[in-house]
């Protein structure tokens, strides 16, 4: 008896197939059969924004994606942010100005905040702030990630 | 200072921006299986009989254990070794595991959890403290010192009672600490697996592999040698993985037992089901003061619920009282603790262990005392601190205190002089201090091993590779360890390897807990780097014809030749290199029972200044800006520090404002049980973004000669001041005094109401219960001509009802 569904979609940039139990969330697709563990989780539930990656460019919680639903779409993950062995500017910033302490809710807030730069080039603090709302860090009280994501827009715009 | 306070990047900062950190549940191994606890919905109940049979039938499931299989008991503390991996026949609180099902995948382990059939007989709940003491029985412990009051605690440091009779004041102060949990963003995993020789490995989300490994041993009672636990970087830990987990001990016995690997990975309401959190503490301060300001001496009585085991509890409950003597000069102290049992998830250690209750107490009740003295609160505060290099009451040796400097900076920053008391309506400021141990002094074990360990590795390709037991929980562990190699030998941190957190590979640390890495590990790290050192310039100084003291080791060369040419020849002379280093604490001068709670190398100093506003009609609470300044010692990485303080700030204000594990009773028809009010994230308050204020960070740098480079701790000593400064700053701006955290909004509303109608404007506890305390150790204070002993004939506590 065959159980697993298929699917094709766009993961960082290249095409991708994978067959997968048609219950899974994109969440659990990305980490248990593509092997992408990048991408956290910290509920489930959609409460912590550990789990945020783009679908066509948006952030979106995976926990809450139902993974069927990405057929054809472009997935992007903390993996395929970089350009090569070059780290994008949001992640070089996160690495040398302390917005990234024990790493673990890192992934989801690069991913909302390359979201946020691809459309603002130059946010405000106060845009940044409502931006990563729904991604809780229990280890730096923010200050640092905010001032991450401002050098980082600023190298980007340079 | 070639490498040491400047700002880097931490060198495991790449891996965690690209996702590469590889965390417990990102583990995947070959065979894999995965695990499943049921859990007890009862708070208290006994276990008549489990049928497993339906779930091993189950498709897809390969073993069901239940607490049958676990005859031997474990827990952190050799005194309170009182939890089965699954509980046998008496469950203690809702979320207690009772069964574990292995199964080929989540999904079908999930199933078969709901195929178990436990037949309970549900006993009397004891919710609280109050109830804990008026009911003996049921006995949640049968090992506990009296009906369910765990541990009772008392000492009498000089004749406090006769200090406060003479003071011109006396104060006396109720106060109340909600509990809360530590909230890490990582669910707690484990993976464990049967290697190639027979040997269990343990990969786990843990910040203590060392007392896991031992806990293991003696659970599953194999050879030690034979087991290896790997502390993979923690998500955030907070304290909250510093106990040793059910489900370690039972992920572990499974793989033993099928073979094969086998992971488990809590979901969140687990998470909050395991705890460990913040004990709920009720205090009652009795504290004399001169009329010009100085403290005479003070009376501290604690009641602290414990939840359903004993975990790190006993020492949580010493540490109720243990700290209050060494930021301020207090000449006699008298200190009375109870932990009780109740029908909760077991708390333990987070972030400041048993001290951030105390502190709000102490701090409120300073600010209390100021305004009754019309003292200055930071005068106030600068006047009692205590000196540099003292001995306090209770026999704790203190190095290094820049206090004096930490609060200067944040008065002078926050413009105190010229706005407190002077805000306006609903505006205001308030100042707290605190301060920290650097690492406890004693191992939670009775040994006089060293606490921890630093072995390096060098040869001629130039490579330096550390090992340590050290475990990474985000604080930056390795970035120190190496930072500290790298500033003696010369080079740069990122030509360090670091390897930490594997008890099969790596010398022992005891973990990242009491804010001991940087001091312990540090000293470590510099004798063994020392070592290496010597023999490189020796080696190097034949070929150059310089002495080796002459050889300066900076920017990658030793002398004019490379680090790289330096290694090669000392490999020449010496053979191959490597060298180790270890670092125990000094001993402590108190030599009383209860002397190993509160000693440390060293102690870090924190003032903090919150700003705050309030609404007058809805009770809403803003806190637009936080000034802290933090005796650091040294800084290793400015960066890193930064974070932590900040981060601290954070933990301590969401704790003031909101965060609370608190629990309701199920109407009778429903079981009468008691459930967790909040076990999700989103129900669970937190601060996010939108919520955290500007905060203005200095670090203060009084280096202490007991510490690597003079460097202290910084993980949790600045959380300490955030709690009492913003409830002081409250009063400031609206004059109520709310003496129970956390502070929220309709705590403040109900206090304006109480002001309005001329009533005490206080929200707080009213009165604190009859508990039997002992007859108190009593130690003669160093100035009372005390050797550091218990007077004879008191040694030991006797247990006698005395009013309280």
């Amino acid at each position: 008896m065959q159980r697993n569904v298929h699917l094709s979609l766009t993961l960082n940039g290249e095409p991708a197939e994978v067959s997968f139990a048609p219950y899974k969330t994109l969440l659990e697709l990305l980490r248990e059969d593509l092997g992408l563990t990048g991408t956290k989780h910290g509920c489930e539930l959609g409460e912590c924004g550990a789990c945020a990656v783009l679908v066509d460019g948006q952030p979106q919680l995976s926990c809450l994606v139902l993974a069927l639903e990405c057929q054809g779409r472009a997935v992007e993950t903390v993996e395929g942010m970089g350009n090569g062995a070059a780290l994008h500017p949001l992640q070089a910033a996160f690495a040398d100005l302390g917005a990234a302490q024990c790493g673990y809710c890192t992934p989801g807030i690069l991913m909302t905040a390359k979201a946020l730069l691809e459309k603002e080039k130059t946010p405000s603090r106060e845009r940044i702030k409502e931006a990563i709302s729904g991604n809780l860090c229990r280890c730096t009280g923010y200050q640092q990630i905010f001032e991450a994501i401002e050098e980082a827009a600023k190298r980007m715009r340079e | 200072m070639k490498v040491l306070g400047k700002p880097r990047r931490r060198v495991d900062g790449r891996a965690k921006v690209t996702g590469q950190t590889r965390f417990a549940d990102d583990i995947v191994l070959p065979r894999m299986l995965h695990m499943r606890l049921l859990r007890s919905p009862h708070p208290h109940a006994l276990i008549e009989e489990i049928s497993v049979g339906k779930a091993q039938a189950h498709p897809g499931v390969h073993l069901v254990l239940t607490g049958k299989d676990f005859p031997v008991t474990f827990g952190i503390l050799p005194v309170s070794q009182d939890e089965y991996p699954l509980a046998p026949e008496h469950v203690r609180y809702v979320g207690d595991p009772v069964a574990a099902v292995v199964a080929k995948d989540e999904q079908a382990a999930s199933e078969a959890l709901d195929l178990i059939a436990v037949r309970y007989k549900p006993l009397k709940t004891i919710s609280d403290p109050r109830e804990a003491l008026q009911n003996p029985e049921p006995r949640i412990h049968a090992y506990s010192e009296l009906g369910n009051i765990h541990r009772l605690q008392a000492f009498e440091f000089g004749n406090a009672d006769e200090a406060l009779a003479r003071s011109d004041h006396v104060f006396e102060d109720l106060f109340f600490y909600e509990g809360n949990t530590h909230l890490p963003i990582e669910q707690h995993a484990a993976v464990a697996a049967v290697d190639g020789e027979g040997k269990l490995t343990l990969w786990s989300s843990t910040q203590v592999p060392h007392y896991v490994h031992r806990a293991l041993a003696r659970v599953l009672q194999l050879p030690a040698a034979h087991i290896r636990v790997i502390a993979c970087p923690n998500g955030g830990g907070f304290g909250g993985k510093t106990d040793i987990c059910n489900h370690e001990m039972v992920a572990a016995k499974a793989a033993v037992l099928l073979g094969r690997p086998v992971k488990i990975c809590l979901n969140r309401e687990e998470v909050f089901y395991l705890h460990r959190g913040r004990h709920p503490v009720l205090m009652k301060f009795r504290t004399g003061v001169t009329k010009d300001g100085k403290l005479t001496g003070m009376h501290l009585q604690t009641l602290v619920d414990g939840g359903g085991y004993g975990g790190y509890g006993t020492a949580s409950t010493f540490y109720t009282g243990a700290l209050q003597t060494v930021t301020y000069e207090l000449p006699r102290y008298k200190f009375d603790a109870a932990r009780v049992f109740t029908n909760k998830p077991p708390c333990g250690p987070k972030r400041g262990h048993g001290t951030p209750q105390p502190r709000f107490g102490q701090e409120v009740q300073l600010d209390k005392i100021a305004e009754r003295l019309g003292v200055d609160p930071a005068e106030l505060r600068l006047k009692n601190i205590l000196k540099p290099n003292s001995l306090t009451a209770n026999w704790l040796k203190v190095g290094s205190i820049g206090l004096e400097e930490c609060i200067r900076q944040v008065v002078e920053r926050s413009g105190w002089k010229q706005r407190f008391r002077k805000m306006g309506p609903g505006k205001g400021l308030g100042l707290a201090c605190g301060s920290y141990l650097c690492g406890a002094g004693l191992p939670i074990y009775w040994n006089r091993m060293p606490q921890t360990g630093v072995q390096l590795l060098v040869d001629r390709s130039g490579q330096v590779t550390a090992f340590c037991g050290a475990t990474e929980i985000g604080q930056g562990s390795d970035d120190v360890l190496a930072a500290i190699i790298a500033e003696v030998l010369g080079i740069d941190p990122f030509d360090i390897r670091c390897v930490t957190g594997d008890t099969g590979i790596t010398p022992i640390d005891l973990g990242s807990y009491s804010s001991r890495v940087t001091v312990m590990m540090g000293n470590a790290a510099i004798q063994a780097a020392e070592k290496l050192k010597e023999q490189i310039a020796l080696a190097a100084s034949e070929q150059l014809g310089v002495s080796p003291e002459r050889l300066a080791f900076a920017n990658g060369k030793v002398g004019s030749m490379t680090f790289v040419e330096a290694v090669g020849l000392a490999e020449e002379k010496f053979g191959t290199l490597g060298s180790v280093g270890s670092y125990t604490p000094p001993r402590s001068p108190g030599r009383y029972k209860g002397a190993g709670v509160g000693p440390s190398p060293a102690y870090s100093y924190t003032a903090c200044v919150v700003e705050a506003e309030v609404d007058a009609h809805t009770g809403w609470l803003t806190v637009p800006k936080i000034w802290i300044a933090h005796d650091i010692g040294r800084t290793i990485n400015p960066v890193l520090a930064r974070g932590q303080v900040e981060g601290s700030v954070y933990m301590g204000l969401s704790e003031a404002l909101m965060e609370e594990q608190v629990f309701r009773r199920l109407p009778p028809k429903l079981s009468g049980a008691l459930v967790h009010k909040i076990p999700s994230l989103l129900e669970y308050k937190s601060l996010t973004s939108l919520d955290m204020p500007e905060v203005d960070t200095v670090l203060v740098e009084d280096p202490d000669p007991n510490c690597p480079f003079g460097a202290k701790e910084v993980g949790q000593g600045p959380l300490l001041p955030v709690m009492p400064a913003v409830a002081n700053a409250i009063y400031d701006a609206v004059g109520v005094r709310i003496d129970e955290l956390p502070i929220t909004p309709d705590k403040v509303l109900k206090a304006l109401e109480k002001k309005s109608k001329g009533e005490a404007p206080r929200i707080g506890p009213e009165s604190f219960p009859k508990v039997p305390y002992p007859e108190p150790v009593v130690v003669p204070p160093p100035w009372e001509g005390g050797d550091g002993n218990a007077l004879q004939g008191a040694q030991r506590p006797k247990l006698k009802v005395s009013s309280a």
